[in-house]
């Protein structure tokens, strides 16, 4: 191949690849310079005018944002900690003592996220409504629990088949037991994949839109109600919802920069080594 | 220290049937054992079931006077070195050979006598700060061995642990695990697919085939009075030549054989179970099959010659054995490719195999000229 041609390859590829960077980014850079519009301001397609504060001040007066960002937090990371204490002895389990069924059980799990949730609306509000986890907490917690224990299951079961069975044989001549193997052993040695698994799960979960919507309203409600709540069918409201979209998406985007690395090398953890 | 017993020790998967059957062997204190056999003859999975990683599917399993086949791993006294190390990769080597003392609750300086004195019978005492990523495969197993000298053994089980090692390497490494025997003088079981290991090592060597002992002995007996076809082929290199036959006449302490597309030839063996007019098959190693050109018994075409200085391997097809001969033969002699030779062989040096494989006993010592 001339020297020519590998340059113009370059040169498209680089294109290619700025063009779609762009196109997935445009939308929440004009989010976040609507947010700094007026309302007559948002309908314009201009990107040159004053910047203002106004639609910030208006959705702090008109709703209690800590209530929601505090929901938020206590969600994700609620479901973080317990999808991996779920998961993890789960896919130890998988991993290092295959049944003949344990492969079907894997993607059996995989099929349920394959179900539109809506299917599903009717059964689990009525459950939750009669166990009294309407609106609350911990209902979200179980509820985007269960929903997100497949992908932590799926994950962790990936990065435990890495580990060489050897290594654990060696530690149960030690005189490791199951909880010393995967304290010790296993967890240390699969840090990696698992970090990233919590990252997912942590950005999946505070993402999370139509079980909060439709199980929650004031109480537990955290920031994609919040978001919600902005919409409306008519009146002018497109900076005040990119204000409160701004607003919530701006923590778990600084920790999606923050642990970019992490999260890249977590997710092709198998793939290259 | 400790002997080891297994009692009609028999493995099988679920509900298939068993790999391993009627497994008898005894091995005493302070004894060297090895397993030795072709890939998937089971070697792997006595040790496992010895050391406890695998399930006994039926039998015993005595280690010293207990019967250990409910006892945990860690419970057995054992310790165990894998092919591939097996090494805690997050762990400096201190506290991958303190691991187990640790999980055991030693305290801090008995932990730290037992890790220096195996740092320093196996030289990686300078080592210790280190993890295993930063060591040579040599230092990696040494640490491994280290590991297992910690916890005082009383049976010490090698799996093929000279396998992921260079030629060099492993001649060297071979040489330690005979220095440590006779230093630690503790039991050991070692498998292995390399029947010069084997060999070398063995006080006492036990060779495996298709889940099945063939025969149990030293590495003497298995060289000079292999029990059948399969273990005079396995052990000794380059292999046994076999040469087909009928029985022509038996004596006292001779067999003769009429060789296919050959002479007559007189082998030293009592018969048992042969009659005149069974087929059979001569056993002779290398360097007993000799080249003779005035009274041969056998007629070859020489295929490839291998000079290894002090002396040369000659290959060549004959009628009357299935495989090419090989012949050692001193290197001044010189021999072309594609020449015509003769081969004759000292009744002595004969083993003799019914159809079975089965080995007639001999009746002179095998080592005279």
């Amino acid at each position: 191949m001339s020297v020519a041609h590998s340059r113009l390859r370059y040169g498209i590829t680089t294109a290619v690849a700025w063009s779609l960077a762009i196109l997935v980014f445009f939308p929440i850079f004009w989010m976040m310079i609507t947010a700094f519009k007026t309302e007559e301001q948002a309908y314009q397609l201009s990107v040159i005018f004053q910047p203002t504060l106004q639609s910030f001040r208006e959705v702090f007066a008109r709703s209690d944002y800590l209530s929601f960002a505090g929901n938020s937090i206590a969600i994700s990371l609620g479901v973080t900690v317990l999808s991996l204490l779920l998961a993890i002895p789960a896919a130890y389990s998988m991993a290092f003592f295959p049944g003949p069924r344990t492969q079907k059980i894997l993607l059996w799990m995989m099929s349920t996220k394959m179900m539109p949730s809506v299917g599903v609306l009717l059964p689990v509000y009525l459950l939750w409504k009669n166990s009294g986890l309407l609106d609350t907490v911990s209902g979200l917690i179980i509820i985007y629990t269960l929903i997100n224990l497949p992908i932590a299951v799926w994950m962790a079961f990936t990065y435990f088949c890495e580990v060489p069975k050897e290594i654990l044989e060696a530690a149960r001549i030690d005189g490791a037991n199951t909880w010393q193997e995967i304290i010790h052993l296993l967890l240390p040695m699969s840090l990696p994949g698992l970090a990233s698994t919590g990252l997912l799960l942590l950005i999946l979960s505070w993402n999370e839109a139509f079980w909060s919507i439709n199980l929650s309203s004031s109480h537990a409600a955290p920031l994609t109600v919040f978001i919600a709540s902005y919409s409306s069918p008519e009146g002018l409201f497109w900076a005040k919802l990119s204000a409160a979209s701004l607003l919530a998406v701006a923590p778990i985007m600084v920790l999606g920069w923050l642990a970019q690395k992490q999260l890249v090398r977590g997710l092709t953890f198998g793939a290259v080594k | 220290m400790a002997s080891v017993n297994l009692r009609n020790v028999s493995k099988r998967y679920g509900d298939n049937p068993e790999v391993m059957r009627d497994i008898n062997l005894d091995i005493q204190d302070g004894e060297f054992v090895v397993f030795v056999g072709p890939s998937g003859c089971g070697k792997s999975t006595l040790l496992r079931m010895i050391a406890g990683l695998e399930d006994i599917s039926g039998g015993d399993l005595l280690i010293g006077d207990d019967r250990m086949n409910a006892v945990p791993p860690a419970k057995r006294g054992i310790a165990m070195v894998f092919q591939s190390y097996a090494l805690y990769p997050h762990m400096s080597l201190y506290d991958n050979m303190a691991f187990g003392l640790k999980l055991a609750g030693k305290s801090k300086s008995e932990i730290d006598a037992a890790v220096r004195k195996a740092a320093s019978i196996l030289h990686i005492d300078h080592l210790l700060d280190r993890k295993p990523k930063a060591l040579s495969g040599g230092q990696r197993q040494r640490v491994a061995i280290g590991r297992a000298i910690t916890r005082e053994p009383k049976v010490f089980l090698f799996d093929e642990p000279l396998s992921n090692l260079d030629a060099a390497l492993r001649v060297k490494m071979r040489l330690e695990f005979s220095r440590l025997h006779q230093d630690l003088k503790t039991t050991m079981i070692y498998v292995t697919h390399d029947q010069v290991e084997a060999m070398t090592l063995a006080d006492k060597i036990v060779v495996l085939s298709a889940g099945r002992i063939e025969q149990v002995g030293s590495p003497k007996t298995l060289y000079h009075h292999p029990a059948n076809r399969f273990v005079a082929g396995f052990i000794g290199s380059p292999k046994m030549n076999f040469i087909d036959g009928t029985v022509s006449a038996i004596d006292t302490e001779t067999v003769t054989v009429q060789i296919n597309n050959g002479g007559l030839q007189q082998v030293c063996v009592a018969a048992r179970g042969i009659q005149p007019g069974d087929k059979v098959s001569i056993g002779v190693r290398p360097e007993y099959l000799q080249l003779d050109s005035d009274h041969p018994v056998i007629k070859a075409t020489v295929s490839t010659v291998e000079g290894l200085g002090d002396f040369s391997y000659i290959y060549a097809a004959s009628a009357s054995a299935e495989e090419p001969l090989i012949s050692r033969i001193p290197d001044a002699l010189e021999v072309a490719n594609g020449s015509q030779v003769g081969f004759s062989i000292k009744p002595h040096h004969c083993h003799l195999f019914d159809s079975q494989g089965e080995a007639m006993p001999r009746t002179a010592p095998p080592t005279q000229h």
